[in-house]
């Protein structure tokens, strides 16, 4: 198969106010791949994903330097609307966020304020949304109740199927599982593994198994740089430089 | 020895601390208490069905206070009206739009000092304003504007509290769903802010209710037992009632009950709506759970 970039970051540099948080970044997100953003802490992964669709426009005082092409076209230009973006592009957060609405209206929320308003079609959207989330099962007779008493699981799996419900291209992931126990992370990184075959999907973790297990690429960065970028198995057993040698066998970090 | 009798020292510096603490918060209660039974004891009597809903009669020696209630009720409901939207708008605009620098900073302390401004001051600038200048008379329109000014910095404060306490996780789940700004203050920060803001805003509705000073020139008949029927009528309010009462009436002394019975229905309309304000709190503390 054939590699299609979906996104292509192009000499990005990036600042909050005078510090610069990302040097000269470029590379390319394939279409219908996993690729795993590693590093230690501090270190821009994160930076880097929520550029891709726009977030880091949210904190004063940031400015973007270079070009980021989703399909071709730079989503800093200046007639870009950042709203559109983020309806293509969607996003998982660390900490599972679920609105304080019921779980049938988290996942139509999004679509609603998007213009879908007839009753059958959102019933299937959220129906196919939590399938796809792997959550169907567990939820289907207590849609009408609060996502509150969901456990954090089960409430990251309706955030998926949340950002899923508004049918993004990409799908950004910061370190989705960090605030969840092993059994849900197995069945997060489970997810994820079927997810790649309809979206492009970009993670970050701190988890180096993990982006061993579920990534096709990966990146390592240290200190607002891309130092290595290649397949994770490459990344994992023959590393070209020295410095992701050392992280990944966990000399430093 | 010298170990014992330091010892000692500490323990009784131990026992004046906590005595005076005691004695403070024994004072505080001792004070509110005392108050509310003097206002009890003494309006209590005069507290009757023809009271609460009849006009003054024979120069506001005899009959009731309902024009001074239903006064305070229009005044109170004007204030909230034109405070509670502008009050909301501000708070939205400093705490979701506004860059945080210099400039929201200044309107800040600003905002700060109008709450330090005595009532006074507001009613005099309400009578220069909204009775002379804009000819709105003293009526309603002129004492709701003037009362909804001296709330407005409780309003302010009470909705940027209810704003910033809703997580920023909400703010970025919603935007990261596409959802514009706008949408995002209006369908998730504000719902979850609102019982916050109303609470807050409750407190300050109370004051309203409560003042003098600001309606003085700008809204309150001496006498009148003609009900208000629109908003560029004059109308008696029970605080500027008990002070003609006491300070003017042909018969001070004759009219004392009267005046404690005002006054007690005063703090129950103003207990009211504080009890309302705590209703809505608890409900929301049990119903929140993030």
């Amino acid at each position: 198969m054939e590699d299609h970039p979906v996104i292509r970051a192009k000499g990005v540099n990036f600042y909050y106010g005078k510090f610069r948080a990302l040097t000269d970044i470029s590379m390319d997100f394939e279409k219908n791949r996993v690729t795993a953003l590693i590093g230690p802490s501090g270190c821009g992964k994160s930076t880097l994903l929520r550029l891709l669709n726009r977030m880091n426009d949210l904190i004063d005082g940031t400015r973007v330097e270079g070009e980021v092409l989703f399909e071709g076209k730079n989503i800093y230009g200046p007639e870009v609307d950042p709203v559109e973006i983020r309806r293509r592009i969607g996003m998982v957060f660390q900490k599972p966020n679920p609105f304080p609405k019921s779980i049938f209206n988290n996942i139509t929320y999004g679509p609603r304020l998007a213009g879908l308003s007839d009753r059958v079609e959102l019933e299937a959207l959220v129906e196919r949304s939590l399938k796809q989330a792997v959550l169907w099962d567990e939820v289907k007779d207590i849609l009408g109740q609060s996502a509150m008493m969901l456990s954090g699981g089960q409430q990251q799996r309706l955030c998926i199927a949340r950002a899923l419900a508004m049918k993004p291209d990409v799908l950004l992931m910061d370190e989705p599982t960090s605030a969840l126990d092993p059994v849900s992370t197995a069945k997060i990184e489970e997810l994820i593994q079927d997810l790649k075959r309809d979206y492009t999907i970009i993670i970050v973790t701190h988890n180096m198994q993990q982006a061993a297990r579920i990534s096709d690429r990966t990146g390592f960065f240290y200190l607002g740089r891309l130092i290595e970028y290649s397949a994770t198995e490459k990344i994992f057993t023959r590393p070209d430089v020295k410095q992701t040698e050392d992280y990944i066998t966990g000399r430093f970090g | 020895m010298a170990l014992q009798s330091s010892m000692r020292w500490r323990y009784f510096k131990e026992g004046l601390f906590f005595g005076l603490v005691r004695l403070s918060a024994f004072v505080i209660t001792a004070a509110l208490g005392g108050l509310l039974f003097y206002i009890f004891f003494h309006g209590l009597g005069v507290i009757s069905w023809d009271f609460l809903t009849l006009p003054p009669t024979d120069s506001m020696t005899k009959g009731g206070i309902m024009p001074a209630i239903l006064g305070t009720v229009c005044l109170t409901l004007g204030a909230i009206v034109i405070a509670l939207p502008l009050g909301i708008l501000s708070a939205i605009y400093l705490t979701e739009y506004a860059k945080q620098g210099r400039l929201v900073r200044v309107i800040r302390i600003g905002v700060n000092c109008l709450a330090g401004v005595p009532s006074i001051v507001f009613g005099l600038f309400g009578l220069g304003l909204f009775v002379v200048f804009l000819q709105f008379g003293p009526s309603i329109l002129s004492g709701s504007l003037t009362l909804g000014i001296l709330i407005l910095p409780t309003i302010i404060g009470a909705s940027e509290e209810a704003l910033k306490g809703v997580p920023q996780t909400f703010r970025e789940a919603s935007l990261a769903l596409g959802v514009s700004k706008w949408q995002t203050i209006y369908r998730i920060v504000l719902p979850n802010a609102l019982p916050g803001i109303l609470t807050g805003s409750i407190l300050g509705i109370g004051r309203a209710a409560g003042e003098t000073a600001p309606i003085m020139f700008t809204a309150a008949a001496f006498f009148t037992a003609k009900l208000p029927s629109s908003i560029f009528d004059e109308v008696m309010a029970l605080p500027f009632h008990v002070y003609v009462l006491a300070t003017a009436g042909t018969h001070i002394e004759a009219t004392r009950p009267i005046q404690f019975g005002t006054v007690l229905v005063l703090v129950g309309l103003v207990l009211a709506v504080d009890l309302v304000a705590i209703v809505i709190r608890g409900t929301i503390r049990k119903r929140k759970r993030w």
